[in-house]
């Protein structure tokens, strides 16, 4: 057993289920953004405005985002230690991410149900 | 002719290590690696690395070939040599103690960790622990493994991580307890496992499967695992 306190989990397992099913909401909220954008063409803003003016959307992103946050966390931790050795940097490197998707993530929410 | 460029090292007399370039003449004959550097050895019986059955058992020479590692004894010539050229060189990320002999010392240690040994409280019966054809039949795949670290010392994970993720070899022999119907340990095995690194630094790159020698398949067992510990905590 190898103790961990900077991942989102706190275990490997829950880490790989989250990272999982991250994976498969943003597929499916890329899927739906990107089929959005084919099947209107000539978009323009009020039509992309009321999109997101609907409280399913607003959910739907939201899920998305706090998928992304997770997802993010959980990849970029795994990759600082695998190449940031000595602790110092490691660490900051990871409270820098985590403050990134903290930030990111508010800033999604006030987007999405600001205006 | 055939060209070999060899990893030579010996940490008394060389500051760094070097690429030494032999002639073998083979006399067109598709030898295995293993001959190869016994024919070098001939020229400069200076040159260290292991072997000891010499027909893929023993799992000793373990090395990287061309860029591929694999058991030099039953490596023909004829699958790795590219224009000519063999290059030799010792199994990736291990520390080396001399010329292709590595320190196996954080393999082994990681093996060690899995508890590799059948776990059961219960008295023995007089004779022995029956199982069934079909539980035996589970087996199949995992025990077979002769621990040569091919697999462990191409994995990335493994380079990175070698004190904290168990490596395919171990993990592979992790499972072959996991699934044997007569082990009883199971919830402590898994319990060992579920840290982010011991079994969840697995990428799923296979580069284990692609290089195993006796032809085993670690990332499966992982998955298998990684099966077993969901089902055990949801």
């Amino acid at each position: 057993m190898v103790t961990n306190i900077t991942n989102l989990g706190r275990s490997g397992l829950s880490d790989w289920l989250i990272q999982r099913v991250s994976a498969v909401i943003l597929a499916v909220y890329t899927l739906f953004i990107v089929l959005y954008l084919l099947f209107n063409p000539g978009l323009d803003y009020a039509t992309w405005s009321g999109l997101f003016a609907q409280t399913w959307m607003r959910i739907f992103s939201l899920l998305a985002f706090v998928s992304l946050a997770a997802h993010a966390w959980v990849g970029l931790w795994t990759v600082t230690t695998d190449y940031l050795k000595p602790t110092g940097i490691r660490v900051g490197a990871q409270t820098v991410i985590i403050l990134a998707i903290f930030v990111f993530l508010v800033w999604g929410i006030q987007i999405l149900w600001g205006a | 002719m055939l060209q070999v460029s060899i990893y030579r090292y010996n940490p008394e007399t060389d500051s760094a290590p070097y690429m030494q370039e032999f002639q073998v003449d083979t006399q067109g004959r598709d030898i295995m690696v293993l001959d190869v550097l016994h024919m070098m050895k001939e020229q400069d019986n200076g040159l260290a690395y292991r072997r000891s059955c010499r027909e893929g058992v023993c799992g000793s020479d373990g090395m990287n070939m061309n860029g591929k590692n694999g058991l030099a004894c039953i490596t023909p010539l004829s699958e790795v040599v590219k224009n000519g050229k063999l290059v030799l060189r010792p199994l990736p990320g291990l520390p080396v103690i001399r010329d292709l002999v590595v320190d196996m010392g954080l393999f082994y240690k990681q093996y060690e960790r899995i508890q590799p040994y059948l776990q059961n409280d219960t008295p023995a019966p007089a004779i022995e622990r029956l199982q069934s054809p079909e539980d035996r039949d589970k087996l199949d795949g995992l025990y077979e493994c002769i621990l040569c670290a091919c697999c462990s010392t191409s994995c990335p994970s493994f380079w990175w991580n070698p004190d904290k993720f168990v490596g395919p070899a171990g993990l592979l022999q992790s499972y072959r307890f996991l699934a044997d119907s007569r082990d009883e340990a199971t919830r402590e095995r898994l319990a060992e496992l579920e840290d982010p690194f011991s079994v969840f630094r697995c990428r799923g790159i296979m580069n284990c499967v692609a290089v195993c020698p006796k032809g085993l398949n670690p990332t499966r067992a992982i998955g298998k695992i990684r099966e077993m510990l969901l089902a055990n905590a949801t």
